[in-house]
């Protein structure tokens, strides 16, 4: 499901860093009046949009703390006018069903798949960035091509093979899967930023007859911090969040949350309890690591990709 | 921690992956103290292994998978892409791909644009940037529970609804009283004349007209009705409309009881001849008062509409409106990303440009339709072909938000080939070939991704 345009946006002159606010040129008081105007009526429309983008998290959170009862009466939004209603007996619920085995799951999913990205990708990125070898070019292209592809073409191929070799359902198949398909762009994305370190750096190195490996393990990694953090941040998230993959490859007993959460959907009413508090929960991380690292996540983006 | 979404600070050529050391186009041509081709063989394997089996293979695999039938025994050549383009539920699925992928990527693209242009002009854009893009962030399943829950059929649950029926309310004032009908007989002094209900004596001022109403039911009556009061007669034509039945019993027809409710919000005529010359809603004890009407006897009239349920909204998880309704969760995940990029790229507009033409005298619309468009259209194809990517895999969201019932008429490629290959379809053969029909899909886009690339780092 990585979706990725091989090029940042680009054609973005340098120099432009001065500040916004100062977009609507100097005019006479009318001129002021008007200006003032607009920017009130603008301020109360961004407000009204902000709520719209708001609103529907913040009802799945009332939801999940109110009983199914209450919920199935009346909009979670009465919550204004009773907010004595509120309880946590969903997420007892949900903590006494299937919800903390999946819970571990994802997380026993997410981090291996991550760092094995980022380790597999840096080595292959430096070998890119900074190794000769026949076909370098076209070999880069082709890992440009692989950007895109539907992660559906290789659904059955794989649940044959996983088949052949017994880890259909398991994690590490999960995992193994996760990580194929988060390479294309992890490799995009540090090659692009190694290229960018100095020459001169690696040459001194080199000269001063350090082996490959040292070079890219006390320099070149060290070096590309910024640019593991957002890869880092972005497959953590994308493998934290991925459905599809885990619907195929994950069997009951090694579901991720969003398998467990899906598997409830069909009672949509009567679940209502475990499936308002589960996504509630399940989106509570991702939200954590998106504020805090907030910076890389929208660098990462920006190079080039989205999930 | 806010400096990135305060984005326009920092033009997009820094924000990108070769952050402050420069940009990707700087090739290492000149290298002496090179590593032999077998070291880097070694650094590459690991990933060339699993690209080759996890990507490359099962592509080879597809093609040739495509070509049998459910079993994998049997050669069917190109007959399961047949089945893609004659199939009638494969025809809704490709036609919901399309609506999918004209529609969306244009909504998103233009929201993000306007978001881009607006959060220039408020002091509180970082906020605003982070609640809109908060949603990348959360898994679609989640997104999907949320918009469930939004697309509630009743106004009492799914907040859609409930603004809907809010608004329409406010404009439409009429509460809804569905099977509700006069109270018949020779003794009641009014009767059904169509749906409507009116009066059988003409009525005049000073004299309250009396409007007696039965079978109307429980759920529909509304929780600030009050006990039914006439109104003094005073010189204006006034009158009750009532719930003419005691609760347990008692009571006489056609007359006011004491425990009797009025029945509010019900829009009253007063017609003369085939003219309705005045209009009166009632209140809470059911009375009703029709100000400033001339003199005279008229017919009071409760118009059907009065007798027609009330406006409950649409049903955006029914098979007509699934679709849309998805799209709508999806430019609320999307909206964010494509804000972002924007507004990066409106950032790096040199201000000069748009300091001349104002200088020049050109209005504020014909400075972004001539200036800011074209400069930031680079930056409006990549958010575009990103989403019509996105448009062409969309699989949770629909998978989610799609009642069981609905699927069917929701159901998109990505979807469909799952559900055929695992979602108890049991048919790998046309699995594979829904999945080489995305495939090629998102071909052009590869190519195209390929020849940028080349471009700018030659």
């Amino acid at each position: 499901m990585t979706t990725a345009t091989a090029s940042a946006p680009s054609g973005a002159p340098s120099d432009a860093t001065s500040g916004l606010g100062a977009g609507a040129p100097r005019r006479g008081i009318a001129g002021k009046i008007v200006d003032r105007l607009g920017s009130g009526a603008v301020q109360v429309v961004m407000v009204i949009l902000g709520l719209f983008w708001l609103v529907p998290t913040l009802g799945l959170m009332v939801v999940s703390l109110r009983t199914n009862q209450v919920n199935s009466a009346e909009g979670w939004w009465t919550i204004f006018t009773k907010p004595a209603e509120l309880t946590i007996t969903s997420y007892k619920n949900l903590l006494s069903g299937g919800f903390s085995a999946s819970f571990w799951n994802t997380v026993l999913i997410t981090v291996p798949t991550t760092v094995l990205v980022i380790g597999i990708a840096a080595m292959a990125a430096y070998a890119f960035a900074w190794m000769e070898f026949p076909g370098r070019d076209t070999a880069f292209l082709v890992v440009v091509g692989l950007l895109i592809v539907p992660i559906q073409i290789a659904l059955i191929p794989i649940a044959v093979l996983y088949g052949n070799v017994g880890i259909f359902g398991s994690i590490p198949g999960v995992v193994l899967f996760h990580v194929a398909f988060g390479l294309p762009f992890a490799i995009f994305l540090l090659r692009n930023f190694f290229v960018g370190i100095p020459a001169s750096l690696l040459e001194a190195a080199r000269m001063d007859g350090a082996s490959e490996w040292k070079i890219f393990a006390s320099v070149v990694f060290p070096l590309g911090k910024p640019a593991i953090a957002s890869l880092g941040i972005f497959q953590f998230l994308w493998v934290w969040n991925d459905m599809l993959i885990a619907l195929v490859f994950a069997d009951t007993g090694n579901q991720p949350m969003t398998k467990y959460l899906q598997s409830q959907m069909r009672q949509f009413g009567s679940n209502m309890d475990i499936l308002s508090s589960g996504a509630f929960l399940s989106l509570i991380i991702p939200l954590i690591l998106f504020f805090a690292f907030q910076r890389y996540f929208v660098q990462g983006m920006m190079s080039g990709s989205v999930k | 921690m806010t400096e990135r979404l305060d984005g326009p600070k920092v033009p997009p050529a820094t924000t990108a992956g070769g952050a402050a050391t420069g940009p990707a186009d700087t090739p290492p041509k000149k290298r002496r103290l090179g590593p032999s081709p077998a070291v880097a063989i070694a650094f590459l394997l690991p990933a060339a292994l699993l690209l080759g089996i996890w990507v490359v293979y099962p592509i080879v695999y597809s093609i040739i998978r495509s070509l049998f039938d459910a079993k994998g025994s049997g050669f069917v050549g190109l007959g399961n892409y047949a089945t893609i383009f004659t199939d009638g539920g494969m025809l809704t699925t490709i036609r919901n791909n399309l609506i999918w992928v004209v529609v969306a990527p244009i909504i998103v693209t233009t929201i993000g644009l306007i978001f881009a242009v607006l959060t220039e002009r408020i002091k509180w854009a970082t906020a605003f940037k982070l609640i809109v893009f908060m949603p990348m962030a959360v898994s679609l399943m989640a997104a999907g529970v949320i918009f469930r829950l939004v697309y509630e059929q009743s106004p009492d649950k799914g907040l859609a609804n409930a603004i809907l029926t809010t608004v329409h309310d406010t404009f439409s004032s009429s509460q809804g009283y569905p099977e509700a009908r006069p109270r018949e007989g020779d003794q009641s002094p009014v009767a059904d004349q169509g749906g409507a209900v009116v009066t059988k004596q003409p009525a005049q001022a000073g004299q309250p007209v009396l409007i007696p109403i039965v079978g109307v039911k429980p759920a529909v009556m509304p929780a600030n009705a009050a006990p039914a009061k006439a109104p003094q007669p005073g010189n204006a034509l006034s009158g009750v409309v009532w719930f003419d039945f005691t609760a347990g019993g008692g009571g006489t027809s056609g007359q006011v009881d004491g425990t009797e409710k009025g029945l509010p919000g019900m829009t009253v005529e007063a017609v003369r001849g085939d003219e309705v010359a005045g209009t009166a809603t009632t209140a809470e004890d059911g009375s009703f008062r029709f100000e400033g009407l001339p003199a005279g006897s008229y017919t009071v009239r409760l118009p059907k509409a009065n007798f027609e349920a009330a406006y409950g909204g649409l049903s955006w998880l029914g098979p007509t409106l699934i679709t849309p309704a998805i799209i709508g969760a999806f430019v609320w995940v999307w909206a964010g990303f494509a804000m972002v990029l924007l507004a990066a790229g409106l950032a790096a507009i040199p201000r000069d440009a748009l300091e001349a033409a104002r200088m020049d005298g050109a209005t504020e619309w014909q400075v972004f339709r001539r200036i800011t468009v074209p400069l930031l259209s680079p930056v409006l194809l990549v958010v575009f072909v990103t989403m019509i990517i996105n448009t062409l895999k969309v699989f949770d969201l629909v998978f989610i938000i799609a009642p069981a019932s609905v699927q069917p008429q929701a159901n998109v490629v990505a979807l469909e080939m799952w559900r055929v290959s695992f979602g108890g379809g049991n048919n790998q053969g046309l699995g594979s070939a829904l999945a080489i029909f995305l495939l090629v899909l998102v071909l052009p886009f590869m190519i195209m991704n390929i020849r940028r690339f080349r471009r700018e780092n030659t």
